[in-house]
């Protein structure tokens, strides 16, 4: 059938806006704690963005972009008409998109997953029916929207409380900071390895044993840890700036830890969000190729290439200011903050993306910094800005949903 | 989206609450060359002193607004806002009594009788020392937050609080023995001119006071 190549072409081309757009602004926000405390610069953040989301989504993201391409919609009920299928997953991709764009031009805090999903779950009950829907699935996830981000922040709480009781509140924080800072590291590199070995790996063909996956997680782990033992051991008190702020060295220690947290975030990122992009996409290509749904195959490599690249230009074309204008909002979060809140997000996220579940990777850093806030980490949270992010998560379902259901029938009319 | 992440975070007020305590200190220590022109009946530089004082007690006011305009009750802070409001209304006060005080001493033109002027002084000089050792404890707020009042920065602040007290227990030994100075010549001093220099080193002393009161509101945000 020569529909197919429209078919692809388009679902190549809302994909790719789609991953644009979540590079824009999810990766944004998610690199933006670490340029905020300095632990990077911006261009620094766009390379470990770069090649951190592409590792996270090729090594850890199969199990997301799954969901999102045959968890959600009962795919045994549209086995006569296919083509429903690709025009519900193009529908959703261009509503996911086009509510992100309205949504950032208005800067509402929304979130790309509730935007994907809600489209999806819009599409499928109306353009199908009830039924087609597998709600049990929605449900869980749904669920999980609320418990990641509860669980990132107290993870965070209790992080940086084991912090200010190891090193802030001791008589020689640095000293304490030098010995503590590669533990924390050894825990970062360790904790999103293993999550990955033990739940990612297996779409990628590499099956280890439970043994092997804990020996291979200690030794890259052990790696990093050395290495930046070895440039914790460099930094030299700054007697000048320590006069003004007793922890301006400590904190240029916990930089050090930001920069491998910063890898984490976005590896978990890319393990949980490119599934976005590229999850309706592989959908598309799967039924339009082989004509039925369900069929089982491969992700083609270019999908994720235009997952992933579609989220570096997203960052490096317009991420970039937004980067710079979150960086330099949230001074207060420290490095020694700001790590805390970036390993309980990641090490949240890559649990769900382990799981197949998709979350909002934004959401779940918005609850991990107040947790850090709960352990009286930071000086001010405006609560009513707090409350304005459920508001509008709230919201993005059903737009995302009825976005969808209005591309759904223009598509089905439309397109051969 | 863009600005979700940033806008959870409301404006922290310690850097501002630093800066304000650093221009009240500021106000407070032109006090000494103010009575050092006085003293001298110098009132030409006398009037410069005092401009700059009430320079100061404005940007303090300014700087005392817009703090307050960023501290809505929706924040969620490691200590209550009003400690905070409270602390920041007392450094404040350090500025209002020095331009009070000098405003009163350049109205009237007012002699310090020179049998006690160094001894007054001296007294001038130990408030603006506690106003001075204000300032410094404030300055650890930022450390404070930092190690989420707990451990060693608690310590290094009750130890500045500690000096700060002793700072203010010599003001006031040095207040009384001041006026017993003072009640030994006021027979032959103009008796509206006792009440007032009464009243002028009563209002010096407040300035320690207020000091002192800074050093209790840091105190109970320690004991949050």
């Amino acid at each position: 059938m020569e529909a197919q190549y429209i078919y692809i072409g388009l679902a190549a081309a809302f994909g790719l806006f789609m991953a644009w757009g979540i590079g824009a602004n999810d990766v944004a926000n998610a690199m933006a704690t670490s340029v905020g405390s300095k632990a990077l610069t911006i261009k620094q953040a766009i390379l470990v963005a770069a090649v951190f989301e592409f590792l996270g989504a090729v090594l850890a993201g199969g199990a997301v972009t799954s969901t999102i391409r045959k968890g959600i919609v009962d795919a045994d009920l549209l086995v006569n008409s296919p083509e429903l299928l690709i025009y519900g997953m193009l529908a959703s991709l261009l509503a996911a998109g086009t509510w992100l764009f309205i949504a950032s031009k208005n800067g509402w805090p929304v979130s790309t997953t509730h935007s994907i999903v809600g489209a999806i779950v819009g599409f499928a009950a109306v353009g199908i029916g009830i039924d087609a829907v597998q709600w049990e699935q929605v449900a869980t996830i749904v669920v999980s929207w609320v418990v990641s981000p509860l669980t990132a922040g107290l993870i965070a709480f209790l992080i940086y409380l084991s912090v200010q009781r190891l090193i802030l509140t001791q008589e020689d924080p640095l000293t304490q900071a030098k010995r503590y800072v590669p533990v924390y590291i050894f825990f970062a590199g360790f904790t999103i390895t293993l999550v990955t070995l033990l739940k990612g790996l297996k779409h990628v063909g590499l099956d280890l044993s439970l043994i092997n996956s804990y020996l291979l997680a200690t030794g890259i782990a052990a790696l990093i840890a050395i290495v930046g033992f070895i440039f914790i051991q460099r930094i030299e008190p700054d007697p000048k700036a320590e006069k003004k702020q007793h922890f301006h060295t400590v904190e240029r220690v916990f930089a050090v830890l930001m920069v491998v947290t910063a890898c984490g975030m976005a590896f978990a990122h890319g393990s949980n969000d490119v599934a976005n992009a590229i999850g309706p996409l592989a959908a598309v290509i799967s039924v339009a190729r082989s004509g039925i749904v369900g069929a089982e195959s491969a992700l083609p490599i270019w999908v994720l290439v235009i997952g992933g690249g579609g989220i570096v230009v997203g960052l490096a074309t317009y991420g970039r200011h937004v980067i710079a204008t979150v960086g330099e909002k949230i001074t207060q979060l420290t490095p020694s903050r700001g790590f805390a809140a970036e390993l309980a997000a990641a090490t949240t996220i890559v649990i769900a993306s382990g799981t197949g579940i998709p979350i909002s990777t934004t959401h779940t850093l918005v609850g991990a910094v107040l947790g850090v806030g709960l352990a009286r980490g930071i000086e001010a949270i405006d609560l009513r800005v707090v409350g304005r992010i459920f508001v509008s998560w709230v919201v993005t379902i059903p737009a995302g949903a009825f976005l969808a259901i209005i591309f759904f029938f223009i598509f089905r009319t439309v397109l051969p | 989206m863009g600005n979700m992440l940033a806008n959870i975070f409301g404006t922290s007020p310690v850097q501002p609450l630093v800066n304000h305590v650093h221009i009240a200190y500021k106000c407070v220590r032109e006090l000494d060359g103010f009575f050092g022109a006085a003293i001298k009946g110098d009132w030409d530089s006398a009037v410069e002193y005092r401009n700059r004082i009430t320079g100061f007690e404005h940007e303090a006011d300014d700087l005392k607004k817009e703090i307050r305009l960023h501290l809505p009750k929706s924040l969620f802070m490691p200590v209550p806002r009003e400690d905070l409001l409270e602390l920041l209304l007392v450094q404040d006060k350090m500025a209002n009594r020095a331009k009070d005080v000098s405003g009163i001493v350049l109205g009237r033109k007012m002699q310090i009788p020179p049998v006690i002027a160094a001894e007054f002084q001296e007294f001038v000089k130990r408030n603006v020392d506690a106003s001075k050792q204000a300032r410094k404890s404030v300055r650890e707020l930022d450390e404070l937050f930092t190690s989420g009042f707990r451990g060693a920065e608690v310590s290094l602040v009750e130890s500045l609080l500690e000096e700060l007290d002793a700072i203010e227990t010599d003001t006031d030994d040095r207040q009384a023995a001041l006026r017993a100075s003072l009640f030994e010549i006021e027979n032959e001093i103009a008796p509206v001119d006792v009440m007032f220099l009464y009243q002028v080193i009563e209002l010096i002393g407040e300035i320690a006071d207020m000091a002192e009161r800074v050093g209790r509101r840091l105190e109970l945000l320690l004991s949050h």
